[in-house]
């Protein structure tokens, strides 16, 4: 600030200095309107910082009879975790099932929002039908795929009668049934995701590749994908966030001690039914880290991807 | 007299004649869709009868008895609806779900939208921290940062309680709100807001007089989601509920998986009709209000017209 503020008289000085640190403030950013982040602030500390880190501290008070069985003092927990076959092999499980749910929804994805992008007659009613699964819900899915694609139902109903296949297909209340009911309720939300990326890249790059000769081959490789890839990105990790943490349908449609053992009905069960809180903390926060270990992955793919401005819808 | 510019004898090359088929002038479309049009829209019918024989195999069920092996069922029957209603007690369950959605939809714009507007508009040390903050929740799995809620929640002898479902349901909610509203606000014209600073207005002015009527459509988008979300959010509810504040979902999922083999599949068909009718109506009702692709970015429609 200005220097003219020395050899004043005390006083003068004092409220000088406080009225220039107010204006230094201000001149960062920081006044009183910031106020109103507070709300938000509590908000997050209270219902997400705090019982965070205090799920992250119990993991390390194992109870007594996990202590027994597995030893190792404070990391009993981890210790069980990666030693119980029972526990550790739901990892697998449920990457099994997340993962071609992911990439099956953002591949298929990416065609039909092509094919949707340009405007015809009905765009809007097939867009609302897209959207529809959104409200039926993991259970009614459920509680509809066991009906329509159980033994008696009428999809193999339908199967059996017009010969295509000898007896009913098992469709549910295993891997398939799980992964079709993520798919229905995934699908809509990757796809609406998608186009609108999709429709966020300028028309006139890939009209201005189109006038130097590219054929659609090309401006796909060159133009669409790289200028997608954050969206895709983006859409892959929402969609396996979706499906990594199936929950309702691995126990309605699937096969709940077996196949379709996932992480998060493992930590239920510590939770709910065993009443073992360190453990269920335990199995919540390795789901977490399994996590962030695929959505570092893909944004390590996508820095490979392309480098530099994507035109601002990232 | 410029059209004979060209000395006489010089041939000019004639234009050469687009051949037929094979090449299209810019623009313009074929008739025969491609292949993979073929494949595209089989596959997207294939979905949707998939989906529809899903819809209208529950609505069936639902409304039938005896349906056992046969195409359709015997006779038709509204007791089921009757039965589920008594049975599992739903006005109390529906009260509860609205209850839950709409305290959570006003709790969560009162935080989030303060808060979008001030990440919209200004900078601030910490921003990009703050920002991490409010979004880590909707990256990670409800599961994950449920479970050690929902101890905390039966700690303080929250658990099973109407206020412990609408907290835990907020969590999701309040990150959603300031997601969608963000970007909201940024498109709106700070220039409004600054002439009316500069007539004298305050923070609390500006926002009811110039900001609120500006900011109804994105609230009102948000809102609707918030709303889809909270009444069909499963994971979270069914970790902190119990009788008495069960919501829709839960509670069909609680008679689904009822010890001793459930609940009759009939019951729990007329729960999940109600369930979906009452979606239906709030995403079309949503859908006539907001689009659902202006979520994610401010889309350049007006481009292809």
């Amino acid at each position: 600030m200005s220097a003219p503020a020395v050899g004043r008289g005390k006083r003068a000085q004092t409220t000088r200095s406080t009225a220039s640190l107010r204006h230094r403030l201000a001149e960062r950013g920081v006044d009183k309107s910031l106020l109103m982040l507070v709300p938000a602030i509590i908000f997050a500390i209270a219902l997400f910082v705090y019982p965070f880190s205090y799920g992250v501290g119990l993991t390390f008070q194992p109870s007594l009879a996990t202590q027994d069985q597995w030893g190792a003092g404070i990391w009993s927990n981890y210790v069980a975790f990666f030693r119980d076959p029972f526990v550790f092999d739901s990892i697998y499980l449920t990457m099994r099932l997340a993962l071609p749910v992911a990439l099956f929804n953002v591949l298929v994805s990416i065609p039909v929002a092509f094919k949707l992008r340009h405007r015809f007659r009905g765009k809007k009613a097939l867009t609302i039908l897209l959207v529809l699964p959104i409200t039926l819900g993991t259970v009614l899915t459920a509680q509809g795929m066991l009906i329509f694609a159980g033994r008696q139902g009428w999809l193999n109903r339908f199967l059996v009668s017009t010969g295509l296949v000898d007896e009913p297909l098992t469709l549910v209340n295993n891997y398939w049934g799980v992964l079709f009911s993520l798919i229905i309720s995934g699908f809509p939300f990757a796809f609406l995701l998608i186009s609108s990326y999709l429709s966020g890249i300028d028309p006139s790059i890939e009209a201005a590749a189109k006038t130097m000769g590219a054929d659609w081959k090309q401006r796909f490789r060159r133009i669409i994908l790289p200028l997608l890839a954050p969206g895709l990105a983006t859409t892959f990790i929402l969609t396996f966030v979706l499906a990594f943490s199936v929950f309702p349908s691995a126990r309605l449609v699937g096969d709940a001690s077996g196949e379709t053992r996932v992480m998060a009905l493992m930590a239920y069960r510590s939770f709910g039914e065993l009443n073992d809180y360190p453990m269920a903390s335990t199995i919540a926060v390795m789901m977490g880290l399994v996590e962030l270990v695929v959505i570092a992955l893909v944004l390590l793919w996508r820095a490979s991807m392309f480098k530099g401005s994507t035109g601002g819808k990232g | 007299m410029a059209a004979h510019t060209t000395a006489p004898g010089v041939d000019l090359p004639l234009p050469k004649p687009r051949t037929k088929g094979t090449s299209r002038a810019p623009g313009e479309k074929s008739l025969v869709a491609s292949p993979t049009t073929w494949i595209v829209w089989a596959g997207v019918a294939a979905f949707f009868i998939y989906l529809l024989g899903i819809l209208i195999s529950v609505i069936v069920d639902s409304l039938g008895r005896p349906w056992f092996d046969s195409w359709l069922p015997e006779n038709a029957t509204t007791d089921w609806y009757t039965g589920a209603w008594e049975r599992f007690g739903m006005a109390q369950v529906i009260g509860v779900t609205l209850t839950v959605a709409i305290s959570v939809i006003v709790l969560s714009v009162l935080i989030g939208v303060p808060a979008a507007y001030l990440l919209a508009r200004r900078s601030f040390p910490f921003k990009r921290i703050l920002t991490l903050l409010f979004l880590l929740p909707v990256l990670m799995p409800p599961i994950t940062y449920g479970i050690p809620l929902a101890t905390v929640m039966y700690n303080f002898g929250l658990g099973r309680s109407l206020l412990a479902v609408i907290l835990v349901n907020l969590v999701p909610s309040v990150p959603f709100v300031i997601m969608t509203m963000t970007p909201f606000i940024e498109q709106i014209n700070p220039t409004i807001e600054n002439a009316a600073r500069m007539s004298g207005a305050n923070m609390r002015m500006v926002f009811q007089k110039i900001l609120l009527p500006l900011l109804v459509p994105g609230i009102l988008a948000a809102a609707v989601l918030v709303l889809v979300r909270t009444v069909g959010m499963f994971e979270l509810t069914y970790l902190v509920s119990g009788p008495g504040s069960d919501t829709l979902v839960v509670a069909i999922y609680r008679a689904m998986t009822a010890s001793g083999g459930g609940e009759a599949r009939q019951l729990v068909s007329s729960m999940a009709v109600v369930y979906t009718v009452t979606m239906m109506v709030i995403l079309i009702i949503a859908l006539r209000y907001v689009s659902p692709t202006q979520l994610v970015a401010r889309v350049k429609e007006s481009r292809e017209d």
